[in-house]
């Protein structure tokens, strides 16, 4: 007696069939179900309750409930979404779970403060998170820096950013720039050069993919800021000199005013408009410029350019 | 030979029928819905949120232990016990046998599903005094119950079909749990990079994802279930379970019962 | 034709935690089995005769060989129909009853509707259960699950019988109903493959045994040919405390305990030793037989240096 072939070949083909086509309406039952999930998933919105129902398992749950503010957010993020109503408890319960969870307060800093669609628009949520991961972890300088970063972004209340910057800069280990940025908060606040430096070093110390990815996005813009507003000051240099304005960049290179073409972070050359305007070639491409973009232009939904 | 698969179906039916662990669990089930009647009275306006809630949990935690223990003892016990020996060397596939063991205890389970689900509707009409439209879809949460018992059984018959009862317990009752996170588990994987991003992925898809048969909450809170869903969580149910089941029969088929 | 027909077969089982050790369970076998006959598979615990008879009835795969049962292969699922199956120490489903678990039995192995309550009935009242028939199986003895193994086996009217160890847990009343059932089996025409360690059933049932041993076959014949081979042996046991010596000639074991002698010595010796003693006076205790022929012959099988692999019979 021996097992049978027919059999065998039979059942074979119908598992990887089954696997198969198993799998795919999987993915029509997710599409189906993107919505409704999350919702039920803070039934228990109590992270005291949570964390007893854990049954010491809280690192494990803390984990899973990061990976969903992540999915989340970026989900609705994705959407172009106005409204973030489950990012905040969320991260709460991810942190009340897991108080040492640091990436999830510097992601709170950097998506919760900022408005809609950029962020949730609660900065004082963003705050209040930040301050309990600074008790918790009084160690970790990343945190007073992510306070700080939040009263200068979006509070502009550039004192309380000082002091933030200056507790951080106690600790040893801590990143150099924060002394420094906490002695710019006094006179220098408002400057593209401080904006720059804190973007810097947002993207140089964070250790999550999504936070550095949006500072790479911000440095572009600041970068194209400052060249718009450069090119813009030499071609009105130029009409000053030659009494018209250039025909193009090569006329500024001929003047020696430029070395060669100027070409944004993205590789592409800028655009010299006839009314002496620089403009960049696609603007879709580059989220949160104030200048460089032509006028009347709304600027798409946003999304993170890939890795940084 | 479908004749044999109807035979060997309700013969399993009848044998765990007669099973007294049966009979507890679902008087457990019943307790717990009893329960929830006076859970409920704790905090006032949500009696009906926690029978619903806690009542339909255990339906399907109870009815998931169920699956598991008989389920176990289709194949694993019955290898033990060597009651299988007699029937394999009569004129029936091996394949017959997987199939007709599934089927009678799917039976089995769709029986104590409704047993269970009085439980839950006597308390519901206790608490509330009479019945909502709204009530309908605790019918469609029970019927997402009952698929996910279909897949947990083809778990337990696929594990008893090469290994201990003890083994195929654990392995069965650990794959519910993976598969009831099975959306974070896919959460995780896109967050992966390498090679660990793509072992994730074919974990997260061959495990059976239960949090989608999940509505209990939706139900508790009033809310619809779309019909798209109940039609692509029955595609999906029926073909893990098919999935399952073809594994189980490859074992089978090629085991030496030693 | 043989109803029986083992062609080498074989079976090794990959042991050890890697599944790097070979277990050689059965080394190629060669057996006819005729048809009508019944067959005794004898051997110690291990042996290989549980195995053989799970390659016969398909539930192990053979690693080498084949068989054939009436004229087919065993692979011919037509085969299962016609073969029944006691195996050892069977157990059944605790809350079936037994007309239950019959009729369950009957069902998978096709028999008409409208013809199988009757088989049922029938053959409880011949494996002895005929009040039985509405009890739950875990109320059962294990003299009654052995009669109910039975029962289940012989209820299709298959063709070819295999039993294995049929007689174990049965009290001796038992086992004489179990034997006289094999009889009239083999008056029906049946063929009977039984394996077992009693001897004393094997010579009073067989037509024809083997002996196998550590997976090999050690020999095969018709009971009365291989036990004429060997003779048997007789204890005499007399009062006194010397051993004559005309008796120690005769190449007899002797012990001595207090006031009486123990003489173990060969069969065709036993005559001359008795009225050797009368003549002597020497009062004669007892005369017993110490071993059957068969226990001789199977015993002589066991030993390694009489290993004889593949004989043919």
């Amino acid at each position: 007696m021996k097992p049978s072939l027919q059999v065998t070949r039979i059942a074979s083909i119908l598992l990887v069939l089954c696997i198969m086509v198993s799998s795919l309406v999987l993915r029509r039952v997710d599409r189906i179900r993107t919505g409704a999930t999350l919702e039920e998933v803070l039934y228990i919105t109590s992270p005291k309750v949570l964390k007893r129902l854990s049954l010491g398992y809280d690192g494990l749950l803390a984990d899973v409930y990061w990976t969903r503010a992540v999915q989340y957010f970026g989900n609705k993020h994705y959407q172009g979404a106005q409204k973030y109503s489950l990012l905040a408890p969320l991260l709460d319960i991810a942190t009340a779970l897991d108080p040492h969870l640091v990436v999830a307060y510097e992601f709170g800093a950097n998506f919760l403060a900022p408005k809609p669609p950029n962020g949730a628009g609660m900065p004082d949520r963003a705050i209040q998170l930040a301050e309990f991961g600074i008790r918790n972890n009084p160690n970790a300088w990343q945190l007073d820096y992510d306070l700080g970063f939040i009263y200068y972004m979006e509070l502009k209340d550039y004192p309380k950013a000082a002091a933030a910057f200056a507790q951080g800069s106690k600790i040893p280990g801590a990143h150099p720039w924060l002394k420094l940025l906490a002695a710019l908060m006094a006179e220098h606040a408002g400057d593209l050069e401080t904006a720059r430096l804190m973007w810097t070093t947002t993207y140089q110390t964070t250790n999550d993919r999504n936070v550095r990815a949006n500072a790479a996005v911000h440095l572009r813009a600041l970068q194209v800021d400052e060249d718009v507003t450069k090119l813009e000051k030499l071609v009105t240099q130029f009409r000053e000199k030659a009494g018209h304005l250039p025909a193009s960049f090569a006329d500024l290179q001929a003047a020696g005013m430029i070395r060669g073409t100027p070409v944004d972070p993205l590789g592409h050359t800028y655009k010299l408009m006839p009314d002496g305007r620089v403009e960049v070639r696609v603007p879709d491409d580059l989220p949160f410029i104030q200048e460089g973009t032509p006028p009347g232009y709304r600027p798409p939904r946003p999304k993170f350019l890939p890795t940084d | 030979m479908n004749a044999r698969i109807w035979h060997i179906a309700s013969n399993t039916f009848r044998e765990a029928v007669r099973d007294r662990v049966l009979y507890n669990l679902i008087g457990f089930a019943l307790l717990m819905s009893g329960a929830a009647i006076l859970v409920g009275q704790v905090s006032i306006g949500i009696e009906r949120l926690v029978v619903v809630n806690l009542g339909l949990t255990a339906v399907s935690l109870f009815g998931v232990v169920i699956a598991i223990l008989v389920g176990i003892g289709l194949v694993s016990k019955e290898i033990d016990r060597r009651t299988l020996y007699t029937v394999l060397s009569r004129p029936v596939r091996r394949w017959e046998f997987i199939v007709g063991k599934f089927f009678g205890l799917a039976g089995t389970l769709v029986v104590n599903t409704f047993f269970m689900a009085l439980g839950v509707f006597a308390s519901l009409l206790y608490v509330s005094h009479h019945f909502q439209r709204s009530d309908g879809w605790l019918l469609v949460a029970l019927y997402f119950i009952v698929l996910q018992f279909l897949i947990i059984t083809a778990l337990a018959l696929l594990f008893s079909a090469f290994s201990t009862p003890v083994e195929s317990a654990v392995l069965a009752f650990a794959l519910f749990v993976v598969g009831s996170f099975a959306e974070d588990l896919r959460g995780f994987a896109a967050m992966a990079h390498g090679a660990t991003k793509w072992l994730a992925i074919g974990a997260a898809y061959l495990v059976p994802n239960l949090s989608a048969l999940n509505v209990i909450s939706s139900v508790g809170h009033e809310q619809p279930v779309a019909a798209q869903l109940v039609i692509a969580n029955t595609a999906y149910a029926l073909l893990y379970a098919g999935m399952v089941l073809c594994g189980a029969v490859l074992i089978f088929e090629h085991r030496n019962l030693k | 034709m043989a109803a029986i027909e083992i062609l080498g077969l074989a079976k090794t089982y990959k042991a050890g935690f890697w599944r790097s050790t070979q277990k050689c369970a059965l080394k190629s076998l060669h057996l006819n089995v005729a048809d009508g006959e019944i067959f005794g598979f004898l051997g110690p615990n291990g042996a290989g005769k549980t195995t053989t008879l799970k390659l016969l009835v398909g539930l192990v795969f053979p690693t080498g060989g084949s068989a054939r049962i009436l004229g087919r292969d065993i692979d011919d699922p037509w085969v299962k129909a016609q073969i029944g199956f006691l195996p050892e120490q069977p157990y059944f489903y605790d809350y079936l009853t037994a007309r239950e678990l019959l009729e369950y039995y009957a069902e998978l192995s096709g028999v008409e509707a409208k013809s199988r309550s009757g088989k049922v009935e029938r053959v409880l009242h011949r494996v002895g259960l005929g009040d039985a028939g509405g009890l739950q199986l875990r109320k059962f003895s294990k003299g009654m699950l052995q009669r109910v193994g039975i029962a289940q086996a012989i209820l299709h009217e298959p063709k070819v019988l295999f039993f294995d160890e049929p007689m174990s847990g049965l009290d001796p009343l038992g086992r004489r109903e179990v034997r006289d059932l094999m009889e009239q089996l083999k008056h029906e025409g049946k063929t009977v493959f039984f394996s077992t360690h009693i001897l004393s059933d094997a010579e009073t049932l067989c037509d024809r045994v083997a002996v196998i041993h550590q997976g090999e076959l050690r020999g095969v014949g018709a009971v009365a040919d291989l036990t004429s081979s060997v003779e048997g042996k007789v204890e005499v046991v007399w009062q006194g405390n010397t051993v004559p010596a005309w008796i120690k000639a005769l190449d007899a074991e002797c012990h001595l305990a207090g006031d009486t002698v123990r003489a173990v010595l060969a069969e065709h010796h036993q005559e001359a030793v008795i009225d050797g003693l009368r003549r002597e006076r020497t009062k004669i205790v007892s005369v017993t037989p110490v071993r059957t022929s068969l226990e001789e012959y199977y015993l002589g099988k066991l030993k390694p240096s009489e290993a004889a692999a593949g004989v043919r019979s």
